[in-house]
């Protein structure tokens, strides 16, 4: 059996989003910028583009900027609100401790160009207190950047409160919003983002192209400078297959969304109970605000990059926040930040599951998980001292 | 391109000499949980000849290649030629690991020498007694 779980990481391209692209890679090559008729064809499908992705969330075209995909639009929100602030003096960004490193790293560069970054915990849940955000807020703060949903563990934050907060007080709300649209409702009016980030292939677009919301009126600083592309806000000849096919894949992901959540959710909670029955095993966030695809475990006395090497030889396919699958030495920042000590975060199991998700595939995966922890516990020195009564079990 | 060598995943997907032996001569254990690797050698000597090896590791897939490799090139050979078993040997043994798994070669080797450590140790407190 050959079992996709592992729809956080990327998605298969909807036959909707493929069809919708291919006119503009063969015989619609026509640059956007072009004034003859056969140019204005493609720029015509990329604003076509933009106002399909404007509706899916709530914004207005204008208000949506093209972007080779969430990194680039982390990078770009966060960089805008910066130079924005600096220039009233304003040098203080909230965030919290389980942004993605899109959006890490690039706070860590403007604490070295004289910026104070907060970060929020998270409690064990995985979710951030929007009383704990407001007692952060300072009159030198510029930007408040929380993810609306965790690629780990799959945690939703409080955004519409955070947006409603942020706004009242008048600090620019970036969300990080990749891992939620196209999967669960983002509305940005509703949620009174500023700025808000997402990337096709997380809801079956192609890879290589994203967007970024600015709400009117706040302004940007561009990343790469050159032509007038994105009127002036992000140089370089549009995307326009990838644009054209990232609208058709989300306005098809936002038309059976509400489906697609609750079938995927069922299955979800069925994965959570099957893997519970694990010994020593424990879900990583909160059980119900999570994403509908997001499954995230810690299995004590194993390891997670042996877990997916024998999950991937049944056919599996998933990830883990260990140490050694990330090619560093700490495991998951996000499972720390959740309390869970370094022992037991090396053996983490992430499973995200899509909209083709069957019942015999959870129940294939629960079996196979279940064998390869045993199998790995076996010969694992971790577990024969647990077992032994030296040392205790941490879950 | 595969992660690993074929060697290794021979290696990670049918262990050898995995397991513990109750009366081993020689124990040694190297790593810890907190980083991710924890390897465990026992050793069986007899005649200054390593009899039977056996592993128990807790770590990715190049840490139990790792050691089932360093526990095959050591079964049957003298006490001194295990000692002088190195990282670099157990790394080419498995046609090479990637640089940033190559600390997992030099658990192996620290294993063995610890595990031959306790077995000098042993064996030199049952003659002073």
């Amino acid at each position: 059996m050959n079992i996709y779980a592992d729809n956080a990481a990327t998605t298969a391209m909807s036959q909707t989003a493929v069809k919708a692209m291919l006119p503009y890679l063969t015989e619609y090559y026509g640059n956007p910028s072009s004034l003859y008729a056969f140019g204005q064809r493609s720029k015509e499908a990329i604003e076509e583009a933009r106002a399909t992705v404007a509706k899916c969330i709530g914004a207005e075209p204008r208000e949506i900027l093209f972007t080779s995909g969430g990194s680039e639009a982390d990078n770009q929100a966060i960089r805008s609100a910066a130079a924005h602030g600096a220039r009233k003096g304003k040098r203080h960004i909230v965030s919290d401790a389980i942004e993605h490193h899109a959006v890490l790293h690039t706070l860590k560069k403007l604490e070295k160009e004289g910026f104070e970054v907060t970060y929020l915990p998270v409690h064990s849940d995985g979710i951030v207190r929007v009383e704990e955000l407001a007692a952060a807020l300072r009159e030198d703060t510029c930007l408040v950047t929380v993810m609306y949903a965790n690629n780990e563990i799959g945690t939703i934050q409080p955004i519409r409160d955070i947006g409603a907060l942020c706004r009242e007080r008048g600090i620019l709300f970036h969300t990080d919003a990749v891992q939620a649209v196209g999967h669960i409702p983002v509305n940005v009016a509703e949620d009174h983002a500023d700025m808000l980030s997402a990337s096709a292939h997380k809801f079956h677009g192609p890879k290589g192209v994203g967007f970024l919301y600015v709400r009117r009126g706040i302004p940007t600083v561009p990343l790469i400078e050159g032509g007038a592309q994105e009127r002036g806000r992000r140089a370089g000849t549009e995307n326009v297959a990838g644009i054209v096919a990232m609208a058709a894949a989300l306005e098809e992901s936002v038309g059976h969304m509400a489906e697609n959540a609750e079938k995927t959710a069922m299955l979800r909670d069925r994965l959570i109970r099957g893997l519970t029955e694990i010994p020593h095993s424990a879900l990583n966030g909160d059980p119900r605000k999570r994403l509908p695809g997001n499954v995230n475990f810690c299995f004590e006395g194993i390891e997670g990059e042996s877990l997916l090497l024998l999950l991937d030889d049944k056919g599996i396919c998933a990830s883990s926040g260990s140490a050694c699958t990330s090619g560093s030495l700490d495991p998951s920042h996000v499972l720390l930040a959740i309390g869970r000590v370094h022992d037991v975060a090396h053996g983490s199991l992430r499973l995200t599951l899509g909209d083709n998700t069957t019942e015999e595939e959870i129940d294939y995966i629960i079996q196979s998980v279940k064998e390869v922890v045993t199998y790995l516990r076996g010969f694992s020195p971790v577990w024969r001292d647990l077992i032994a009564g030296k040392g205790s079990f941490i879950l | 391109m595969a992660l690993y060598s074929e060697k290794v995943m021979d290696h990670f997907r049918n262990p050898r000499n995995v397991g513990f032996i109750p009366d081993a001569d020689g124990v040694g254990e190297v790593g810890n949980a907190k980083c991710g690797d924890i390897m465990k050698m026992y050793l069986k000597i007899e005649d200054d000849t390593i009899t039977d090896v056996k592993f128990e590791t807790f770590g990715c897939g190049s840490a139990i290649a790792s050691s089932s490799m360093a526990t095959e090139l050591i079964k049957g050979r003298s006490v001194s030629e295990a000692m002088a078993l190195t990282n670099q040997a157990v790394a080419e043994a498995l046609d090479g690991l990637p640089d940033y798994k190559m600390h997992c070669s030099v658990l192996a080797e620290e294993a063995i020498q610890k595990a031959l450590e306790d077995y000098y140790s042993r064996r030199d407190q049952t003659k002073s007694e």
